[in-house]
């Protein structure tokens, strides 16, 4: 027998209150990406002059850096997953998981120890969950970072980068995060912080001019010292803004499938209902037809 | 006169001025800087301190308080890059000794991390502009 009508209406009543909150919630991320692009564009002109200088000083002089040297035997890295606080966005959280799950392994196969930094509560609980160390943690502003939080991820990891490896220090930083690409694509990307490699380098001169030669203050190393660690903050504060808003793109993406489908359902319900209440009145229409020409049959009977 | 250059003064979430100036007066960590148009390409290293760029159209000029950062001018740009930048006439002088003053109390009271030293240079810098701009 189908269900009661009784219960085919609670559910779907319930069905519609869980169908007005997902509406809500793709709405209420839908208005935050905006936001969040809009931050990610006000940083991309600091991330551009910086870029500029650095390649300015890794162009015109040549001098080494710890911060670009390569480690002639690299055995521990350091892995930064950036993944989102809250649940409710798809895929997002676990393919930033997954793919750091497969650097792991890529790097335990080339011989490195993978050391795990985390932002974000969901990594932070799918470590936790499966007790392995984790050697710093971030949480609480996976939607709306600000420069100050990049700050302080770009701090502890150049601290790792520059201690020694036999304490506790890293040779080599990987970043997992994800690449918002357009509101329906956002990639999962890896790429190497440490040791630096500068790619945007400023359109090479044509041969036959001579190249401005740069003057340093106080000189080309110590500017260096202290261009490298704002460069790295400015990649990593440009990885969390791409995280927040792939991070928005793909809640508001599951929760319009997840409205659709609470539509769906409601339809389904309310037709199923629909025939439950019509059977039921043809059901009650048949027992007094029955009933009445029982009556008739019982008075003729008795005349 | 030369072209007057293209100035940039960025922090780390915003463009906090841009515009053509004829003439810049820095602090980096060997002391003031003047750019005029076509100086030679320079990287200097900022201290917390009022930059001041003289507009093409003077008498106007610009004070921006920067914490570090850097400036660099080559082939008539100039850029001025800053974790913090904040224009002076978003903050006057009593505000900024007020911060001041402040930041000094957590920085004597305390063990003066790296946090409360930068936070008093920032404010440093910001009470100079300020008074700068009066």
């Amino acid at each position: 027998m189908p269900a009661s009508l009784r219960e085919l209406r609670q559910r779907r009543a319930s069905v519609t209150t869980i169908k007005k909150v997902t509406r809500a919630m793709e709405l209420i991320a839908a208005s935050r990406i905006i936001k969040a692009q809009q931050r990610a564009q006000s940083a991309a002109p600091y991330a551009r002059e910086l870029t500029r200088a650095v390649s300015a000083v890794a162009t015109f002089s040549n001098v080494d850096h710890p911060l670009t040297t390569e480690a002639e035997n690299p055995t521990r890295a350091a892995v930064l997953l950036i993944t989102s606080d809250r649940g409710l966005a798809g895929a997002y959280s676990s393919s930033v998981i997954k793919e750091g799950e497969k650097l792991n392994q890529m790097l335990r196969e080339a011989n490195r120890e993978p050391v795990p930094y985390l932002a974000g509560r969901k990594s932070i609980a799918f470590y936790g969950f499966r007790r392995r160390n984790v050697a710093a943690k971030w949480e609480g502003f996976s939607d709306a970072p600000t420069y100050g939080h990049a700050r302080e991820i770009a701090d502890a990891l150049i601290e790792a980068f520059l201690a020694p490896t036999e304490e506790g220090g890293v040779d080599e930083i990987h970043v997992v995060f994800t690449r918002f690409v357009s509101m329906l694509t956002q990639r999962v990307d890896v790429i190497r912080m440490l040791p630096l490699e500068v790619v945007e380098g400023e359109e090479p001169p044509p041969s036959d001019e001579i190249l401005p030669l740069y003057e340093f203050e106080p000189d080309a190393e110590t500017v260096l010292d202290e261009l490298l660690p704002l460069y790295v903050a400015s990649r990593i504060h440009y990885c969390l803004l791409q995280g927040a808003a792939s991070e928005l793109a793909s809640r508001q993406k599951a929760m319009k499938s997840a409205t659709d489908n609470a539509q769906q359902l409601i339809e389904r319900l309310t037709r199923e209902a629909n025939q439950a209440r019509q059977a039921e009145i043809t059901q009650e229409i048949s027992e007094i037809v029955g009933g009445a020409s029982a009556l008739a049959e019982a008075s003729a009977a008795a005349e | 006169m030369a072209e007057p250059m293209q100035v940039e003064v960025v922090s780390a979430d915003r463009v906090v001025w841009s515009g053509k100036s004829s003439n810049i007066i820095a602090k980096t960590v060997e002391g003031e800087i003047g750019i005029l148009p076509g100086h030679e390409p320079v990287l200097g290293v900022l201290v917390p301190s009022a930059v001041v760029i003289f507009c093409e159209d003077n008498p106007t000029r610009e004070i921006i308080a920067v914490e570090g950062g850097f400036i660099s001018a080559s082939q008539g740009r100039v850029s001025i890059l800053s974790e913090y930048a904040r224009m002076a006439d978003e903050v006057t002088v009593a505000e900024a000794e007020k911060e001041l003053a402040e930041a000094q109390r957590v920085l004597d009271s305390g063990d003066g991390s790296d946090e409360d030293r930068k936070h008093f240079l920032r404010a440093t810098a910001q009470l100079r502009a300020a008074q700068k701009a009066q």
